[in-house]
């Protein structure tokens, strides 16, 4: 599902001298339909950079990120755009939305952009709240004032309320509780179940050790420590 | 005679306002720019109607004023007095005598045969002017026939009033092209714009001649739920008993008293003397 | 393989000697909102004003692919036709609402002119369509018989742009649509624009300064620096990863709230 070739990035500081800083050289992975990966590494080895290449989020100097037949690296805008719309989906820590809309339109937007009608995705939307212990009485609010766990589990529901085929998750466990924290571990195997090839960042070990089939250490892709 | 050309302007002149008249007849309710001269009296007066009647009057034409109807009033005896002075020509107060009428705010009652010209005084010849005031982009929009505008004015009418509130210049198309403002005639009068005589409408401020062929086929703008309604009072005249003839509302004395007259003085009178004539004839 | 919607190949415009844009190029796809972005005078209200037939590139080509998916190049087109576009498909959302709405005519009227252009002649037809979109754009239908003049600058804008989609067009230009609003409102109109553009299906170019805006907007950015274009591609990936020195430059200058 997920095919990454010989991938490398830099990043050339225009503005500090034109200094260029290779991240990452000769990166390969591989995951298949059911399959959950975990990178690991220091903090700053390029997980997320990797995760953010993978999103098309960040351009790639060389190499490919085939995901559902998608070279992700040369790519045009719309047919990436499509692809995370239909194929591709990303949990990242952070919530990024209009302020102003309530959380469950925010959460239901990926159903209706796909064509689902409005009160289904609503109904879909409203289930993964109330399953992920969103109170309902925040649902008609907007997200923007939640607290910091709140915010993450709206994210995971944006994330899953689409049955995407491919997914990349960033911490989905950090900052939730025991109960949620388990929520969102179940709804991760019953994607895996489903058939989702995954592509995680876990801290939390426990969490890695249960959903993980492999793990992979991006330190080996940081050019020069290979 | 006087030591004037006749009828006022000089040769030259007059032949480059028929040329306007020319083309406006060509293309009916197009606005044909002419270079409008200064005539004796102020703008506001139908300096544009004057040029077009001295344009087109011939030393056997038999001439009329009316203002709003009326050919007692100052600005009709005036205009009246000066092709007298200037042309020699005949004038008449009766709208079957005359072979050219010239008229402000009003179409006589009586309809107007092939071989007479009625010539409007006209104030400001674009209907599109108070919803767009950029000339440059009313040409356009003509040219183009982009007349959406038009309804819009019409529209807010109905949203402000619950009707079509314009009473007068009520705008009209014509031969299917042309969006044309009829000059300040009531709407009463716009059923009579196709009509056997040659229109001619002058704006001498404005510097725009424009022009109705006889049987020209002049349609009110209007909704198809909010049909136009050439609506008058509903009163008979006070002094004729007319029911078909627009009517002036005259208020009589200050304790709020008022009566309903025609406006066409030359219709009303001769109701006035056929009645007197067919009572006269029955007594005898 | 779909058609573009908009085929845009070479565009250049000149002031004299100055360059107000060159060498522009780039397809939209019916759906897509790209946004151009740069600082004053990058030469991207100028391109707009070309892409929308409001001025006549020196040269180049703007092929907008009509409802039959027959290619007409629009710079070349008569007037009538380009003006025919541009109260059908296409539309052009201003700055200043009042650029865009006639103030003296009441909000009714306003929403009713396209509709009225293009040949409807039932006044309850109208108004009921009116009142529908003056609910869309979130505007009390009690509000129907008032003049812009009246309105709060939010309202004008959300009136501009109800006035603009009334007759369903595939195109849309906006010129800094939510320049002149407070922020507060600015969200609430690039929610309710979202909002429209998915359910419309439309496709947008959007100019703005704000990279706020078209990060919430915009699928695709292009960025521009005197008359050029210098950087193009995904929203965030550019926003996320510029790769040109200007680009690096505009992001890093945002005041982080």
């Amino acid at each position: 599902m997920i095919e990454i070739d010989n991938l490398s990035k830099s990043f050339t500081l225009h503005n500090q001298g034109g200094a260029e800083i290779p991240v990452m050289a000769g990166a390969s992975l591989r995951v298949a339909a059911g399959e959950c990966v975990a990178l690991t590494g220091a903090s700053g080895a390029g997980k997320s950079t990797l995760m953010r290449m993978i999103y098309g989020n960040y351009l790639c100097q060389s190499g490919s990120i085939i995901v559902g037949g998608v070279d992700i690296a040369r790519a045009e805008p719309r047919e990436i755009l499509a692809l995370r719309r239909e194929v591709l989906g990303y949990v990242s820590q952070f919530l990024r939305v209009v302020p102003r809309v309530p959380t469950l339109d925010v959460v239901a937007e990926p159903l209706l952009i796909v064509g689902e009608d409005e009160s289904r995705a609503r109904e879909r939307a409203a289930e993964l709240l109330a399953r992920l212990n969103i109170p309902e009485r925040l649902w008609s609010l907007s997200p923007t004032t939640f607290s910091g766990g709140e915010q993450q589990r709206v994210n995971i529901a944006r994330g899953f309320a689409h049955d995407y085929p491919a997914l990349l998750l960033d911490e989905p466990t950090a900052s939730l509780d025991a109960a949620n924290r388990e929520v969102v571990m179940s709804m991760i195997e019953a994607a895996k179940a489903r058939g989702a090839a995954i592509i995680g960042i876990f801290h939390d070990e426990a969490a890695r050790d249960r959903l993980c089939d492999r793990v992979v250490d991006v330190t080996r892709f940081v050019p020069g420590l290979a | 005679m006087t030591d004037y050309n006749f009828a006022y302007l000089d040769e030259q002149t007059k032949r480059m306002i028929r040329r306007a008249i020319l083309k406006g007849m060509a293309i009916p309710g197009y606005q044909v720019p002419f270079a409008s001269r200064e005539m004796p009296m102020p703008y506001g007066w139908g300096t544009g109607g004057v040029q077009v009647s001295a344009a087109v009057l011939t030393p056997e034409d038999c001439f009329k004023v009316i203002d709003q109807g009326a050919d007692d009033t100052t600005n009709a005896v005036s205009i009246r007095r000066f092709f007298e002075k200037t042309a020699g020509v005949a004038v008449t107060e009766r709208t079957a005598e005359a072979s050219v009428i010239q008229t402000r705010h009003r179409i006589p009652e009586e309809a107007l045969r092939e071989d007479q010209i009625i010539v409007y005084q006209v104030p400001i010849p674009e209907p599109l002017r108070f919803l767009e005031p950029r000339e440059t982009e009313t040409r356009k929009m003509h040219s183009l026939e982009e007349y959406g505008l038009m309804h819009v004015k019409l529209y807010e009418d109905i949203a402000q009033h619950g009707n079509i509130a314009t009473a007068y210049a009520y705008p009209v198309k014509v031969e299917g092209r042309y969006v044309m403002d009829p000059s300040p005639i009531p709407k009463f009068d716009n059923p009579k714009l196709e009509m056997d005589a040659i229109q001619l409408f002058g704006a001498g401020r404005e510097q725009r001649i424009y022009a109705l062929p006889p049987h020209t086929k002049v349609v009110s703008l209007d909704f198809e739920d909010h049909p136009f309604d050439p609506s008058k009072a509903d009163h008979p005249c006070a002094i004729c008993g007319a029911e078909d003839s627009y009517l002036d509302e005259v208020i009589t004395d200050d304790a709020g008293g008022r009566m309903f007259v025609c406006s066409d003085t030359d219709y009303c009178r001769g109701r006035v003397e056929a009645a007197a004539g067919a009572k006269a004839e029955d007594a005898a | 393989m779909t058609t573009p919607l908009l085929s845009v190949r070479d565009i250049e415009k000149r002031y004299g000697a100055r360059i107000g844009c060159t060498g522009v190029g780039f397809d939209l796809y019916p759906g897509e909102v790209m946004g151009i972005v740069g600082e004053s005078g990058s030469g991207k209200s100028t391109l707009l004003n070309c892409l929308a037939g409001h001025l006549t590139p020196d040269q180049g080509e703007v092929i907008y692919h009509d409802r039959q998916g027959v290619g007409r190049d629009t710079v070349t087109m008569s007037e009538p036709e380009r003006r025919m576009l541009s109260r059908t498909d296409w539309a052009f959302v201003h700055q200043n609402p009042r650029d865009g709405l006639r103030m003296g005519v009441s909000a009714g009227g306003n929403v009713g002119e396209r509709l009225m252009a293009v040949g409807h002649r039932h006044y309850g037809g109208i108004r009921s369509v009116a009142t529908d979109w003056l609910g869309r754009v979130e505007i009390a239908d009690d509000r129907i018989d008032d003049r812009p003049s009246s309105f709060s600058g939010g309202m004008q804008q959300r009136l501009q742009i109800a006035r603009n989609l009334v007759t369903g067009p595939r195109l849309v230009f906006m010129d800094e649509p939510t320049g002149g609003l407070d922020v507060s409102v600015q969200a609430r109109l690039l929610d309710l624009l979202r909002g429209l553009v998915r359910q419309m299906g439309l496709s947008v170019i959007l100019v703005t300064h704000d990279l706020a805006v078209v990060r919430l907007l915009a699928d695709r950015l292009m960025v521009m620096k005197s008359g050029h274009v210098v950087e193009t591609g995904l929203t965030d990936q550019v926003l996320d990863d510029p790769q040109h020195a200007y680009t690096q430059l505009l992001v890093s200058s945002v005041l982080q709230a």
